[in-house]
């Protein structure tokens, strides 16, 4: 399964951005051949709507989990509709992240 | 007479543009100048508060097209989600997805031209009312108002203003901010008068707002309000500026009072009646000279 983690910077040591719609980056791991990828947000600056706009970049790259510590309304219904888990979680590193979903 | 319009607007909210619009407008009903005042704050229109002797003349919806898709129809092409400039179309190819995030969309109707299979038809959302109040006089108060839950007040602040078009005189009191809903009611303005105070607040949010209209080239003029009280900054800025200063207001117990029970102080005390026609006055000359 792939997860995505909303991420402050590129790299395993980063930390987790404290928003979902405009992160910075999203690490996207992949569970079944255990490696991580970032992935810059093209949603990080949408004058409105970057929620959803965030939600359908990672449903395009086969996300069926999302790390962040919060998520808007509009990101949470779009979500919810594509069965996409939320897990609420802060403060941490991507790698510490992915060392409790393994 | 060519018709004016004149805005009243402060980039900080709180500054008194409604104490401005209202005691201005109220000064001049005398005056024979067949005029609107429109109060453009829809989130939040209080200037009926201070003129409950209007009389109702008439309310008209303001309704902005949504789209509406027929899933049955949609090909999944995402030519509509490429069209819409505010993400208000969530399309995915796979897993085939595709919705109308209502409130995002501001009903520019651009994805039912790019739809080539007849799928999206469009519905009426109600987004709020233009009330018009008549005096006497003949003038009017017209009243943008926005629905509970709708966001966007920007067509409601045009369909207000539109229903001054017959006047001689429009006075609009904006709404407080720079944003889209000051920019649409200032548009068309001929002349806007800045409503600041003396806090850092006050200057900041000016300059803001003075460099947006620059931009815009639309000429104007600051009051400031509650004027004896904090610092000098504001009034310094606007002698280095060369921007002129239209009116001082003190920071009076007799203002405050008429004000909290929604009276016009240009009721009650006739130096104010003879401030608020001289800065009619003060506005014209300004306005003259730019022109």
């Amino acid at each position: 399964m792939k997860i995505a983690i909303v991420s402050e910077e590129k790299g395993l040591d980063a930390r987790m951005d404290s928003r979902f719609g405009r992160c910075a980056y999203f690490a996207i791991y992949d569970g079944e051949s255990n490696t991580t990828e970032f992935f810059p947000n093209p949603a990080k600056d949408s004058p409105e709507g970057a929620g959803p706009e965030a939600v359908k970049f990672i449903a395009s790259k086969g996300v069926k989990r999302v790390v962040a510590p919060e998520f808007g309304r509009k990101a949470e219904a779009m979500l919810n509709k594509l069965q996409i888990e939320m897990v609420h979680d802060k403060d941490k590193t991507i790698s510490e992240i992915i060392k409790e979903l393994e | 007479m060519t018709p004016i319009t004149i805005a009243i607007a402060s980039g900080k909210g709180g500054t008194g543009k409604t104490f401005i619009s209202t005691n201005l407008f109220n000064a001049l009903q005398g005056s024979g100048l067949n005029m609107a005042l429109v109060d453009c704050d829809a989130e939040a229109p209080n200037d009926r508060e201070f003129f409950r002797e209007g009389m109702l003349q008439g309310t008209r919806a303001v309704t902005q097209r949504v789209p509406v898709i027929d899933k049955s129809k949609c090909t999944y092409c995402g030519k509509c989600d490429e069209y819409c400039n505010f993400n208000a179309i969530f399309f995915l190819e796979e897993p085939p997805t595709i919705e109308v995030l209502e409130e995002l969309c501001h009903g520019c109707g651009a994805c039912s031209v790019a739809c080539e299979y007849g799928a999206i038809s469009e519905k009426e959302d109600l987004l709020g009312h233009v009330n018009r109040y008549c005096f006497r006089t003949g003038n009017e108060l017209i009243e943008g108002r926005m629905e509970v839950g709708v966001h966007v007040s920007v067509e409601i602040i045009k369909a207000a203003i539109k229903a001054a078009d017959t006047f001689d005189l429009v006075l609009l009191d904006s709404p407080p901010g720079t944003g889209c809903p000051f920019i649409q009611t200032v548009y068309k303005a001929d002349y806007v008068v800045l409503v600041t105070e003396p806090t850092p607040f006050g200057l900041s949010d000016l300059k803001q707002s003075l460099a947006i209209l620059k931009e815009m080239g639309i000429p104007c003029g600051v009051i400031i309000n509650r004027a004896d009280m904090g610092s000098d900054d504001a009034r310094n800025y606007l002698k280095q500026e060369n921007i002129p200063l239209l009116m001082s207001v003190p920071f009076d117990r007799e203002i405050a009072v008429a004000y909290s029970k929604g009276e016009l102080v240009t009721n009650l005390n006739d130096d104010w009646m003879v401030k608020f026609t001289e800065l009619y006055h003060a506005i014209n000359k300004q306005f003259e000279a730019e022109i």
